[in-house]
């Protein structure tokens, strides 16, 4: 039976798709067997974030309707072997997705792969849903913001609803927040929620801190999953996420601001 | 800029501990509605037409809430009466 890992957030833009890329990529870089479906019917995207974008042929809603096998539709990753993708139809109806359709797929999955993660599509829509629906785990990605916060105690709301544990009345799906876009000079200046607020607010275990960086750009501008970035400080944060996701300990890092002399702030902005 | 922008900084009025406390009050509430029942908005549509057979009211003036506690449910029911 596979852990089937929900990556959603309610707002729009605030990483869901570069977190679903990084995790899926950190856990089949750690041998797992991990398939990363993309749930956004119609705005398909982690094929790019992933770099397979021209090798797709068949998708999630042919394969839920019987006109391509699970073995046409997943593409392998070129970078790590143990790691599959499964695209989202760019020109069919969200509605394509139904219920029983999406749980013959995860059940199939669910006999080969170790880890199922779902890249869930912003909004509280159909799609949303459905990606949150099978869940056992859910990491919410969420941005130091006020709407973002907002919206990620709305999906905390509906994962404890109507997720399908809510409702056969099964132990609620594990919920662990991962905060990105993480600047810590700002919350130094008192610029940008914390850490510590972000987690009193939302009340639900830190998995990570993914600090903004303009190495996550730079690795989305060219398919690459931000976590293969190793020396960098946001692959290296997406890595102890992935660790603690195992059941591992890791000290938070990235969450204090570098100290800079006088002069460097002076002339570079501080 | 980086020059003026140093000392700036020091006078910055601290926008996070607004965003906390605006967040908390609005997360508490949003929590509150999230766990009402879910016949309590037709509840409010039908109390509200019994209460117009008698008396002319907005759809504003009826306010059904239910408060929790430990050992029961207290369903709170508020209907202002328009002035005569």
């Amino acid at each position: 039976m596979a852990r089937i890992i929900v990556v959603t957030s309610g707002k729009g833009g605030v990483g869901k798709t570069t977190t679903s890329a990084s995790i899926s990529t950190g856990l089949a870089k750690r041998g797992h067997k991990t398939v990363v479906i993309d749930f956004d019917v119609g705005l398909r995207n982690l094929d790019l974030i992933m770099n397979c974008e021209r090798r797709v042929v068949y998708d999630f809603v042919n394969v839920i309707q019987g006109e391509a096998t699970l073995n046409q539709a997943l593409i392998r990753d070129k970078r790590v072997d143990t790691l599959y993708i499964l695209p989202a139809s760019q020109t069919r109806e969200k509605e394509a997705l139904t219920k029983d359709g999406v749980e013959k797929v995860i059940n199939e999955l669910s006999e080969r792969f170790d880890y199922i993660v779902c890249d869930s599509p912003a909004g509280i829509e159909h799609g949303a849903l459905m990606a949150l629906y099978y869940a056992d785990e859910a990491i919410v990605v969420t941005n130091p913001e006020v709407s973002s916060v907002r919206d990620s105690d709305r999906i905390l709301g509906i994962l404890q609803s109507k997720s399908r544990r809510a409702e056969m009345g099964q132990d609620p799906v594990k919920e662990h927040l991962l905060l990105s876009r993480y600047n810590p000079d700002r919350v130094q200046r008192g610029e940008m929620l914390s850490v510590a607020d972000v987690e009193e607010i939302l009340a639900i275990p830190l998995l990570g801190v993914i600090p903004e960086s303009q190495v996550v750009l730079n690795a989305s501008n060219q398919g690459l999953p931000v976590i293969l970035e190793e020396d960098s400080d946001a692959g290296q944060a997406y890595e102890d996420a992935v660790a603690r996701l195992l059941g591992e300990e890791r000290e938070h890092r990235f969450m204090s601001s570098q100290k800079k002399g006088f002069f460097s702030r002076m002339f570079k902005g501080g | 800029m980086s020059f003026f922008d140093y000392f700036k900084s020091k006078k910055n009025n601290r926008s996070a501990s607004v965003a906390k406390e605006r967040l908390q009050i609005i997360v508490a509430h949003e929590r509150g509605q999230r766990e009402q029942p879910d016949y309590l908005p037709a509840l409010q549509k039908e109390l509200l037409e019994v209460i117009r057979k008698y008396v002319q009211i907005s759809d504003d003036m009826v306010q059904v809430e239910v408060d929790r506690n430990d050992s029961c449910s207290v369903l709170e029911l508020n209907v202002t009466l328009p002035e005569h």
